[in-house]
């Protein structure tokens, strides 16, 4: 084999390989070149997050407007802190708009639902969302239901 | 009594000696390469006969196993009415475990053991030693850059593998089985995450390059230079790979998806 036909395929096989791989982010993985939308970030307390994930969705009417970024205790307050990261484009949710745990279909993953509120002035970046809801844990549920059983 | 203990320290010695013997060579090829110039020389001929060459029977594979993921995919999703989700499937098993184990297989096979013989037989030959006669030094000549060669390959290889499975899986899927082609791609993009999902494929792509090539330059260095030797490091090149492979993969997984 001479040198130069050797040079040549090896050439084309690493060239291959860089094409399969672009191709790979931009048609398999869907990655954007485009620059990040800048995010805002505003946090809730849930006094419980039973099941949610960093990176989870952040919907608002089934549009996924952001992500869970953080997930942290407040040790005063024994209550979960929960960082959301906002894509910048959707900045209009008014201040008393209220964040609930959700969950996909029977079994599916928790997300984060947004119902917009009435005010005038919207949530910035480090603000609170101050009405929440929190998930459904299967064992409260009837343990409540039991004890209002027992009040008859 | 004193015989089985020194047999059982003279065993324990000779593995801990070729321990340390394969070290040793690893740290030459890393730490002292040739000339830049002349390193890049050497390394071409030896990307073809690693890489270029086992491009055949790991394209071949990677179409076949993406088409066989799809058509068992569609069976068992067809049931619950999600066949929609065939993509998101064949690709995330492709990118995350079966391209670059795979992919790592077939090269211990197919790259792994020509590698062993060809050194064995330099060695057996005494070329090796003819080498050192000349003030050459016979690990920075001839592993070095087989040892590079591999390293830079085996990823390559595997996306070249990956890419084409998914293709095959479209084959089956789409043409053949009727899923929307919106779908495929759609629930593919949808799902997979090019840091989380397509480099941590390559980094293990890129750490079995390492392990194979290094288990085979070393069993090539080390065997008895007789016909016998050659056939039995041969041998050992395809086990021991493979098998490191299939280790190192579990623990991989664990460090980048066991985080639940």
């Amino acid at each position: 084999m001479k040198t130069r036909a050797v040079e040549v395929t090896v050439g084309a096989f690493v060239a291959l390989g860089l094409a399969f791989l672009a191709w790979m982010a931009i048609t398999v993985s869907g990655l954007d070149f485009s620059p990040a939308d800048d995010e805002y970030r505003v946090s809730a307390r849930f006094s419980n997050i039973a099941g949610l994930k960093p990176r989870a969705k952040v919907t608002s009417a089934g549009v996924t407007v952001g992500r869970v970024d953080e997930i942290a205790l407040d040790p005063e307050l024994g209550m979960a802190v929960v960082t959301l990261a906002l894509n910048g484009k959707f900045d209009q949710f008014p201040l008393d708009t209220t964040a609930s745990i959700l969950t996909s279909g029977l079994l599916g993953e928790k997300y984060i639902g947004l119902r917009m509120g009435a005010e005038f002035d919207y949530l910035i970046d480090g603000d609170e969302i101050v009405d929440t809801q929190s998930s459904l844990v299967l064992e409260e549920l009837i343990g409540r239901f039991l004890l209002s059983g027992s009040d008859d | 009594m004193i015989n089985v203990l020194a047999a059982l320290g003279r065993t324990t010695l000779s593995r801990l000696a070729g321990l340390g013997r394969a070290f040793f060579i690893l740290a030459q090829a890393v730490f002292r390469p040739t000339g830049a110039g002349a390193s890049i020389r050497l390394l071409w001929p030896e990307i073809y006969s690693a890489g270029v060459l086992s491009l055949v029977i790991v394209a071949v594979s990677g179409l076949f196993i993406g088409m066989v993921l799809a058509l068992q995919g569609y069976s068992i999703l067809v049931d619950f009415g999600s066949e929609q989700s065939l993509g998101q499937l064949v690709s995330l098993t492709l990118l995350r475990e079966l391209g670059p184990v795979v992919t790592a297989l077939l090269f211990a096979g197919r790259a792994g053991s020509a590698m062993t013989a060809e050194i064995g037989l330099m060695k057996a030959t005494e070329q090796l030693a003819s080498l050192s006669m000349l003030g050459v030094d016979p690990v920075q000549r001839v592993v070095a850059p087989r040892f590079w060669a591999g390293v830079i390959s085996m990823p390559l290889l595997a996306i070249v593998f990956s890419s084409l499975g998914i293709l095959g899986g479209h084959l089956v899927g789409v043409d053949w089985l009727g899923v929307d082609a919106g779908a495929y791609w759609g629930n593919m993009q949808a799902s997979v995450d090019f840091r989380v999902d397509v480099l941590n494929g390559l980094i293990k792509a890129f750490v079995f390059g390492i392990f194979v090539t290094w288990i085979a330059v070393y069993q090539g260095m080390d065997l008895i230079p007789t016909a016998e030797g050659i056939s039995r490091a041969t041998t050992r090149t395809v086990v021991y790979g493979s098998l490191a492979v299939l280790a190192l993969d579990f623990f991989l997984t664990a460090m980048m998806f066991g985080d639940y």
